[in-house]
């Protein structure tokens, strides 16, 4: 599924898989995605749906995890293409592209800064592996980097050591260290889960005006509808290895399409509303990761499958006037 | 009509620890984790306690179970066979009967169930802990809740790691019910589920308090959960109370700028609805203590003066609802959609002095 606009980053046909002792695991199968320059991409699933795992591709972390097929065609600064899927995950021209072209962000920022040297350090040492700094003052470029994303009392926070800070500023100090090398594409991958509500929703007011102000776009991966919601400009929903729908964000949850994306709106307990008897639930669970159903990989839990269609063919994208894009046959020209 | 004596009446409920820091792990002075906390449950509904991580909900929840010893206050339980009964001035021993009636959900399904320990054992061990009851007691008591929480007593004798969160879930569930407890404390019991998952759990929660006519205490930070559950919430912020209210009062007229912040905060799938925000709560504006003063003073953006000198008690601002704050604001209601909106623009008037 193409779209219009400045694309920066186009995934076509990936397909990764785990080969375990107990089998093969396909994590993401066939996924195509693409994410337009200074926009940000809410990417939505529940846990095994394969967007941490996806996501990871793009800077090549995947393993141990193995791309199979597809393609990561990356834009750079030049205009150039860059096949990612091509590069050596261990190889100089992936280092050129993390951190300075793609940075990414964490769950827990624990996995980005070593917990025996100050934040500062940590900063200024990412910054001149990627010759940001050369010829700067370094501390002056630290407490810029994390005055930038309102570190309160930057210049003390540049001394301290990461269990000092509390969790909001520990994940405030992740984005200072990300953004330091001015990446072009922002991977954020459930960076505030882990957070209380107040916190998270300062981050997210955070990396926004930061994502206009640098122009960037983001790739925001979350299980979470109400944190894509205010996030994001566009949302793709990935069910067992798939995008099954993707549209710009007023449409998604106003219009859902997918009966997926339609059953997990449903199916949330919200706090802006009463909802009188029993919610919603969808039927079922996740199948056995080493049995993938055929055809629609929903299909199995799909309260509108047609059988003989959906159990057996795969669904194309179908395109809509609304600007949303969905892959279901009760959407097919032929068969609605 | 709730009975005239609430299962559970806690009043003044306090609890501290020593706070050790530094390079020899000395005693830098004392956290009151819970902090003089009073409230009631009738039976068979559900009582929300809300706030963010580091607010002593946890702490509350454990006191109440009895795993830890508070320092003051009182946890009076009264259900038909015991009247009223201090669990707090009970010795260990006192207490094991009454440990059947109140049961526990935790919130990580992962780490709650020991992976060495079958189904059967898991299930059973609170029927064994609590009395003397026979193997095949026991077996049949296991299959007869796994069956109530949907789950078939054919998993009797796996073990945890075969089973996804969603069913680890529903095994916590079936060992808080083995007993047959009058009093559920349930601990961010859905929190690490994924969404679907998480409202097949609610649901299953909601149709065995009708059955069984269930009492809960629901912990958690999320308000979209505890709006659907619960038929009467508190805010807990640093250790108190901060305001505490039916459900229809707390998320259509809150009353305390820490539940305002809550609320707004909380992420909606709403796109639009997203340009309401009160004024901004978040970073701590002032000094982290505030001796003396309301806790919420260094974050609040409605302070004065007096909130730094003075801590404000709960007081009742209308029938069933309590806050504690100097003042009456009128505040932002971020949730103005569905019924409650048009209640809220009413008391609005009347509580504007």
């Amino acid at each position: 599924m193409r779209s219009e606009g400045n694309t920066i980053l186009d995934i076509q046909d990936l397909t990764i898989r785990f080969h375990m002792r107990q089998g093969l695991v396909t994590a993401v199968d066939g996924l195509e995605l693409s994410l337009e320059e200074g926009r940000v991409l809410g990417v939505v699933g529940e846990s095994g749906c394969g967007k941490s795992v996806m996501s990871r591709a793009l800077i090549r972390i995947e393993a141990p995890g193995t791309i199979e097929k597809g393609h990561v065609r990356y834009v750079d600064r030049d205009g150039c293409e860059v096949a990612i899927e091509k590069l050596d995950p261990a190889g100089p021209a992936i280092r050129r592209i993390r951190w300075k072209e793609i940075a990414m962000i964490f769950q827990e920022p624990m996995a980005s800064f070593g917990p025996q040297h100050t934040i500062g350090e940590q900063i200024a040492e990412a910054m001149e592996l990627h010759g940001i700094l050369c010829g700067r003052d370094r501390r002056e470029a630290v407490v810029a980097s994390l005055d930038s994303v309102r570190m309160p009392r930057p210049a003390e926070t540049a001394e301290q050591y990461p269990y000092q800070l509390s969790g909001g500023m520990r994940q405030r100090a992740m984005i200072a260290m990300a953004l330091s090398c001015r990446p072009r594409i922002l991977i954020a991958d459930e960076p505030t889960t882990a957070l209380d509500v107040s916190t998270e929703s300062q981050i997210l007011d955070l990396l926004r005006e930061r994502q206009m102000a640098l122009g960037m776009s983001i790739l925001y991966i979350s299980h979470n509808l109400g944190v894509v919601a205010h996030i994001a400009d566009d949302v793709a929903v990935m069910y067992l290895g798939r995008v099954v729908e993707r549209a710009p964000v007023r449409v998604l949850f106003a219009a859902p399409k997918h009966p997926y994306t339609r059953a997990l709106l449903r199916s949330l307990a919200r706090v802006d509303r009463d909802i009188p008897g029993r919610l919603e639930v969808l039927s079922g669970g996740l199948p056995d990761p080493f049995l993938r159903p055929a055809g629609c990989v929903f299909h199995q839990r799909c309260p509108e499958c047609i059988s003989g269609l959906c159990d057996r063919v795969v669904p194309r994208w179908v395109r809509l006037g609304d600007g949303s894009a969905v892959a279901c046959h009760l959407y097919g020209g032929d068969h609605a | 009509m709730p009975d005239p004596q609430p299962l559970l009446e806690v009043t003044d409920l306090a609890k501290s620890y020593a706070l050790r820091g530094g390079f020899f792990d000395r005693t830098k002075g004392n956290v009151q984790a819970v902090d003089h906390v009073s409230f009631s449950i009738p039976r068979g509904q559900t009582f929300g306690l809300v706030g963010e991580s580091g607010s002593g909900k946890t702490t509350t929840g454990r006191l109440i179970v009895r795993v830890i010893e508070p320092d003051t206050g009182q946890i009076v339980f009264r259900d038909e066979e015991s009247g009223g009964i201090d669990l707090v001035k009970l010795s260990s021993r006192q207490i094991r009967p009454l440990r059947k009636k109140i049961q526990m959900i935790f919130q990580d399904p992962y780490s709650s169930l020991d992976p060495r320990m079958t189904v059967l054992r898991i299930v059973g061990e609170p029927l064994r802990a609590t009395g003397n009851i026979s193997r095949r007691a026991t077996r049949e008591r296991v299959a007869e809740v796994l069956e109530m929480v949907g789950l078939s007593d054919e998993y009797m004798n796996r073990y945890p790691h075969a089973f996804s969160g969603g069913q680890r879930q529903r095994i916590g569930i079936a060992r808080a019910l083995a007993t047959q407890p009058s009093l559920i404390v349930a601990d961010e019991a859905v929190s690490a589920l994924d969404v679907s998952v998480q409202a097949q759990i609610l649901n299953l929660l909601r149709d065995l308090q009708e059955r069984f006519r269930l009492t809960y205490l629901f912990i958690a930070h999320d308000l979209g959960v505890v709006r659907y559950l619960c038929d009467r919430v508190a805010v807990m912020y640093s250790g108190r109370l901060v305001e505490i209210a039916e459900k229809p009062a707390l998320y259509g007229n809150p009353k305390h700028p820490y539940t305002e912040s809550l609320l707004a905060a909380a992420p909606r799938p709403e796109p639009e609805k997203l340009a309401i925000k009160p004024p901004y709560a978040g970073l701590a504006l002032g000094p982290r203590t505030s001796a003396g003063g309301c806790a919420y003073f260094p974050r609040c953006p409605y302070r004065r003066d007096v909130c730094s000198r003075e801590a404000p008690q709960l007081r009742k601002v209308a029938d069933g609802h309590s806050v504690a704050c100097h003042f009456d604001l009128t505040l932002t209601n971020a949730n103005s959609s569905g019924t409650c909106g048009r209640e809220n623009m009413q008391s609005k008037g009347s509580a504007v002095h």
